[in-house]
């Protein structure tokens, strides 16, 4: 009957606030679709992107930045049919970016405190982001496991470069556009697609990326060997960890992608 | 009447106030503590500790070998589930009673603390020591509340902790490590540094005599290459390291794959920021404790000074001044501010990171004193004229030598403290508060001191931002290194 033509989408990778295509050129084919496969240069232009959106991301206050999350999860909420992911997946990842909107608040009253010092002093520990974060996501599920990772590196204040899901990148792709619409800055999360063997050690040795999240099996001991270079954080999640409840044990999560800072302040003369 | 100038010339003169040393139960030789007793090395050796103010021998101390350490590790594997399986009120009993024998021995201890390593007895005697008994009180106190300082977590104990501890603070960092390792349910084997093993083996003494099951702690001195083997020790649960960034890396590459949990207390270039609004005179004296307080060999020691232009000629004098007033000499008098460089290679580092500093064009000072003509020494030195990209203003010298940058403004004094790959700690002086504070949180470092530095405390976190490490020691968060979320 109706004879419109589709308008299809043509898939980008998400840097600085803006949809890029690889600066190398080239694709990867997934289902109906031209995948942009990052370059090395991506990497580092992600990286540069996450850094410049660093500070200002950490200076704003929790509770924007817990509205700001909330924000992308009613944004996902309400494109929830337009994310190459199963309803029930898309649902759960919804779900935990309200659990990490209301972190934003909780976490340095409980993983910091004033500290009870013999000596005159008003000495306090607070936690602080550790500053940009790259996340390996993993292939299942590909959009649950990504936010799982993501939402409490910026629940803590950290900005982003995720490498996407080698098999299935679609989801996170698309979760670019639901960020554009959720006032979450410019920088502040990247997304690149392509293979993760090219991309991920690139992305470990930066010596400007501060920690890294293994949410695969993959690359373990090549991730870890090259975070030494620069004592970037390493977390690799269990293989035992499944995400059937992703929003369990957020607390190691969290504390993973921080910096206890203990401040001295004088009391008296 | 005298001038400003005249009064401040006055040459202040002590006489002698050696601690004596009398009381000191020193062994000649000391084995390998192991399962609970001083054995002889199966494949190591006896190398002599000398006492760097004398170069006259401490006493001859066993250094482990590759067989040491396994013994070691297997004894620790051995009581560890006896250990975790203890209520933890037990488990803090024995360290309330491990606090309370270094209490007790608290005179001996800081006398071989000052003989074995060199720094001034005022030092080991009002901060080493005290500061070690006072972390084995407080994390005694978690072993039955451990939980509760974990949010609410259901936790266990990760089980054989290798912990390898520097040459500064030889007994203290013992404390920081042993301690919560313990009280967490873990067993621990504890590496000394090679130059100062001598108080590790006081307080294996002293685990004795609280009657620590054996194995819960092995404590097997040797060098860098037995820290290297240890870390590599196929049956280990835990590493934690205090030391250099270059070896820090090393054990991070070396664990790469074996899924360790990992803390590292790394080094520093710890800025130094002197506001116009300062009282200067208190300044000068917190100027002077951050890089001169153990003869500058403190990972968090305030390395780089920067002073606001408009009173930099001011602080800098003042503080020259001052320098000039240090007693520099034998670490057993009383009287004593700087005492020892540690060990000869130490000597030589300082000594050419400073010739470095003067062939790269900056002003040296270096105080004229009087230095005992045998052991290994070096006067406090100051240096002016310092560019960003000087080595003395970017590598970590671990020496008492300060190197002078300026600044106009406090965006410009936050982004010199900042540009740095390390992260350890800073200083801040200022009388107004809420710049204090606003300066203390854009500062990247893990402690940050307001009108004080070099200030410890076990309740309170200690630790570094980017390559000063990862992992905090003291206080609450020093329990998460040493325990796993419960599955």
């Amino acid at each position: 009957m109706s004879s419109r033509l589709p308008v299809r989408k043509t898939y980008k990778l998400f840097i600085g606030g803006a949809f890029v295509r690889s600066e190398s050129g080239r694709y990867d084919r997934s289902g109906d679709f031209n995948i942009p496969r990052a370059s090395r240069k991506d990497v580092r232009d992600a990286v540069a992107a996450a850094r410049k959106a660093s500070a200002s991301w950490a200076g704003r206050t929790p509770y924007n930045r817990g509205q700001i999350l909330y924000r992308f999860a009613e944004a996902l909420e309400s494109r929830a049919a337009d994310i190459g992911a199963e309803r029930s997946e898309v649902e759960a990842a919804i779900d935990v970016l309200v659990h990490y909107a209301g972190w934003t608040d909780k976490l340095q009253p409980v993983l910091g405190g004033i500290n009870p010092v013999a000596a005159p002093f008003l000495s306090f520990s607070v936690p602080e982001p550790t500053g940009v974060v790259g996340i390996v996501a993993p292939d299942s599920p590909p959009l649950l496991g990504l936010i799982a990772e993501l939402a409490p590196a910026l629940a803590a204040g950290n900005t982003v470069v995720a490498v996407l899901s080698d098999e299935r990148p679609l989801p996170g792709l698309d979760l670019g556009e639901v960020m554009g619409i959720a006032d979450v800055p410019a920088g502040v999360v990247n997304l690149l697609s392509g293979r993760r063997a090219e991309l991920v050690p690139v992305l470990a040795g930066h010596h400007a990326l501060n920690a890294i999240v293994n949410a695969t099996d993959s690359l373990t001991a090549e991730i870890d060997k090259l975070a030494a270079e620069s004592v970037t954080r390493v977390r690799h999640t269990t293989p035992s960890e499944s995400y059937a409840d992703a929003t369990s044990d957020p607390l190691s999560r969290l504390e993973a992608l921080t910096e206890l800072k203990t401040a001295w302040h004088p009391v008296g003369a | 009447m005298a001038t400003q100038e005249q009064r401040t010339s006055i040459r202040w003169d002590y006489a002698p106030a050696p601690e004596s040393p009398d009381h000191v139960r020193l062994r000649d030789s000391y084995g390998l503590f192991i399962e609970g007793e001083f054995t002889d090395p199966v494949d190591g050796t006896r190398v002599p500790s000398i006492n760097p103010a004398t170069e006259e021998v401490v006493a001859e101390v066993a250094f482990a070998g590759p067989g040491d350490l396994r013994r070691a590790v297997a004894a620790a594997r051995a009581a560890q589930p006896g250990w975790a399986a203890l209520s933890g009120l037990e488990r803090g009993k024995y360290l309330f009673r491990v606090a309370r024998l270094i209490q007790e021995r608290a005179r001996e201890l800081a006398v071989v603390e000052s003989m074995d390593g060199g720094k001034p007895i005022r030092e080991s005697r009002d901060v080493d020591v005290p500061l070690a008994a006072a972390h084995f009180f407080h994390y005694a106190g978690w072993a039955d509340k451990l939980s509760y300082g974990m949010g609410g977590r259901a936790v266990e104990p990760l089980g054989v902790a290798a912990q390898i501890v520097p040459w500064n603070f030889p007994l203290l960092m013992a404390a920081w490590k042993l301690a919560p390792a313990l009280a967490c349910g873990n067993t621990a084997v504890l590496k000394p540094a090679e130059t100062t093993p001598v108080t590790a083996l006081l307080l294996a003494e002293i685990v004795q005599e609280a009657e620590l099951p054996p194995g819960v702690v092995s404590i097997v001195p040797g060098d860098g290459a037995a820290g290297a083997a240890l870390v590599r020790e196929p049956d280990i649960d835990k590493v934690a390291f205090t030391g250099s960034t270059a070896v820090g890396k090393d054990i991070q590459a070396a664990l790469a794959g074996r899924g360790i949990p990992l803390t590292l207390e790394l080094g520093g270039k710890s800025a130094n920021i002197v506001f116009e609004d300062a009282a200067l005179d208190q300044a000068v004296e917190g100027i002077v404790n951050g890089i001169f307080f153990n003869q500058g060999h403190v990972c968090c020691a305030g390395s780089r000074l920067l002073i606001q232009e408009s009173v930099a000629d001011t602080v800098v004098g003042k503080l020259w001044d001052r320098m000039g007033r240090l007693r520099v000499g034998d670490p057993l008098d009383k009287n004593t501010d700087v005492g020892a460089i540690n060990s000869r290679e130490q000597l030589e580092r300082i000594t050419s990171l400073v010739e470095s500093g003067e062939e790269e064009g900056a002003v040296r000072r270096s105080v004229v004193c009087e230095l005992p003509s045998r052991g290994f020494w070096f006067p406090p030195t100051l240096f002016t004229d310092v560019a960003p990209a000087h080595r003395i203003a970017a590598e970590e010298i671990f020496g008492p030598v300060v190197s002078v940058l300026t600044f106009r403004t406090q965006a410009e004094a936050i982004e010199k403290a900042n540009s740095t790959p390390y992260g350890l700690a800073a200083g801040i002086w200022t009388d107004k508060g809420s710049k204090a504070f606003e300066v203390a949180s854009a500062l990247q470092a893990g402690v940050v001191w307001q009108n004080t530095y070099n200030h410890f405390d076990p309740s309170a976190a200690f630790g570094g931002y980017k390559e000063s490490g990862f992992g905090r020691e003291g206080g609450m968060a020093g329990l998460r290194p040493y325990l796993r979320v419960a599955s």
